[in-house]
């Protein structure tokens, strides 16, 4: 496919549908911040609470426990001389507000929109089955990614549990049902996390030299990565899309594990305004992820035909490598059949013709 | 119906810690967790002010609002409860909690905390009044028998007073008039959302 072709046709509908991705990701980006402005507010409602104390001469002592400032306590333990936390309120307000409401929206937005495209334009199609098959994902790339997809999706589910449980389980499943899944749902969501974690690292150290964005991607950006005119950008092994994709995991995954590390080791001593912190932050970033993930499922099944192949056998057929990843298939038979990844399988590519 | 509030008369507080005493005493609270604790503001400074700080039983209360498991329920008397059975050592009330009144018996890796516990107002929790499940669980339940937590009880000052929360409110205007000094209702701003 000639480039000009692809880039000619895009140009004036893509206009609209770039509009209103560019106002999905300032949606998406304004629910992610939107929440941490209570803490601002908090902030100056605090220092207006000050101001209307100042004539009182007692006010100092109130003002300092108003400020969380520790007294002496007879009582051991942690934080125990602070007679008030008043962090917790706003975590309250941005926990129980926009974190659950919004998350909601944006991972049931998404899941919404991606049935609407299904239904109305439907995934791409593999134009063109040759037959012949070149190996995509060794084996070792697919136990990782199988590995931290299934407990990337129990986590998930467990997560969004106690996010969301008392709202959508509890009705359905009565109080002591609910408890009895949640206090098994906890600690299994505290072990397996550190699973998660070095699948996590390991994929994103191995898939690095995949990922970093080259000149090519700049043009799948402009044609949308022909999701809405059925254009075939070029892409090395990775599309853009993908790249994307990967570092919005390094980034959202870096902030996920370490808000959780915070969550997960109360014994360290950890105070309440760093859990606080850490829970806002686990939470936004979860479901930032979730809603990624959800879409990145979509894409590797109905959305693109012949995508799943890949992550399940290996192989792909060369015609869909031809259609989505065609500088990546222009390598591979440059050299040889060995596939992408520079080490040599032992299988040849065309094996099924 | 009457409205249960605790109220430290920051005044009077001497810091001899009997309250705490009282609690653990009366609830046989496990090793390491405190009910109730008196902290002391500029400790050692000539007019120190010493409060007394347990669960102030919330209107609105913020650890209910954040429990995943919904496992917190207000009596008829205004008094904050929660079911034990139900919990799953989140840490989330800990966290929301103004006075961090919600303790753990444990803390370890892994979000390990066991049971959350806390102050009842000497009220107990869901099992039935005063059985032996109630008593291990949650402490005794003074209230059932007619009478008011033991650490306000046992207050050797009456700085700190408990119960009905028009009572409690009465008797402290009458000792600011005495005094002629302006009301510190400690926490009942944040607490119940109105002063004395
Ligand atoms: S003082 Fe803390 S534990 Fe008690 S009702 Fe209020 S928020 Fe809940
Ligand atoms: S620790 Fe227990 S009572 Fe507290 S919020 Fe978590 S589940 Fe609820």
């Amino acid at each position: 496919m000639s480039e000009s072709q692809a880039r000619g046709k895009p140009a004036k509908l893509s206009r609209r549908v770039k509009a209103m991705l560019w106002s999905m990701l300032v949606i998406a980006v304004g629910a992610m911040v939107a929440p941490l402005a209570g803490y601002v507010y908090a902030a100056s409602a605090q220092a207006q609470e000050q101001k209307a104390e100042e004539a009182n001469p007692r006010a100092e002592y109130w003002r300092e426990v108003r400020q969380g400032t520790a007294g002496y306590t007879a009582v051991t333990g942690q934080e125990t001389g602070v007679l008030v936390q008043s962090g917790g309120q706003v975590w309250r307000e941005v926990r129980n507000g926009p974190v659950t409401t919004l998350g909601a929206i944006m991972v049931v937005g998404m899941i919404v929109a991606l049935v609407v495209f299904q239904v109305t334009k439907g995934g791409a199609k593999l134009e063109h089955r040759t037959g012949r098959t070149v190996l995509r994902w060794p084996m070792f790339d697919r136990v990782l990614h199988w590995y931290t997809a299934i407990l990337f999706i129990i986590l998930a589910i467990t997560g969004l549990s106690l996010l969301w449980g008392r709202y959508a389980l509890i009705p359905i499943m009565g109080a002591e049902g609910f408890a009895a899944w949640a206090n098994f749902a906890k600690p299994v969501h505290d072990y397996l996390a550190l699973f998660f974690t070095a699948g996590l690292v390991v994929m994103v150290v191995k898939w690095f030299k995949h990922n970093v964005f080259e000149a090519q991607d700049r043009q799948w950006f402009k044609q949308l990565g022909g999701f809405f005119d059925g254009s075939h950008p070029p892409a090395g092994f990775c599309n853009a899309g993908e790249k994307a994709y990967y570092w919005l995991l390094v980034v959202g995954g870096f902030a996920i594990v370490a808000s959780g590390f915070f969550l997960l080791f109360p014994n360290l001593g950890f105070e309440r305004e760093a859990m606080q912190i850490a829970n806002v932050v686990h939470g936004i970033g979860s479901l930032v992820v979730i809603t990624a993930v959800c879409a990145h499922i979509y894409l590797g099944t109905l959305g693109s035909e012949g995508a799943l192949e890949g992550m399940v056998s290996g192989e792909v057929d060369e015609g869909w490598a031809k259609q989505h990843h065609n500088l990546w298939l222009d390598e591979v038979k440059k050299h040889g059949q060995a596939h992408g990844e520079g080490e040599s399988s032992g299988r040849s590519a065309p094996a099924s013709a | 119906m009457a409205r249960m509030k605790f109220l430290c008369d920051s005044e009077r507080c001497i810091e001899c810690n009997g309250c705490v005493t009282a609690c653990k005493n009366e609830h046989d609270v496990p090793w390491g967790v405190n009910r109730r604790r008196v902290v002391t503001l500029e400790d050692g400074v000539p007019g120190e002010k010493s409060i007394s700080v347990a669960c102030m039983h919330c209107t609105d209360a913020p650890c209910s609002a954040v429990c995943p498991v919904d496992c917190f329920y207000t009596t008829d008397d205004g008094i904050v409860l929660h079911d034990k059975d139900l919990c799953i050592g989140c840490g989330y009330c800990f966290y929301a909690c103004p006075f961090g009144a919600p303790q753990y018996p444990q803390k370890e890796a892994f979000g390990v905390r066991g049971k959350m516990d806390k102050c009842t107002f000497c009220a107990g929790g869901p099992p039935a009044d005063n059985s032996e499940q109630e008593i291990e669980k949650y402490g005794r339940n003074r209230i059932a028998e007619g009478k008011l937590p033991l650490c306000a009880e046992m207050c050797s000052t009456k700085a700190l007073l408990a119960g009905d929360g028009d009572m409690v409110a009465d008797i402290y205007r009458e000792r600011i008039m005495k005094r002629g000094t302006r009301p510190q209702s400690w926490g009942w701003e944040k607490a119940y959302q109105e002063d004395v």
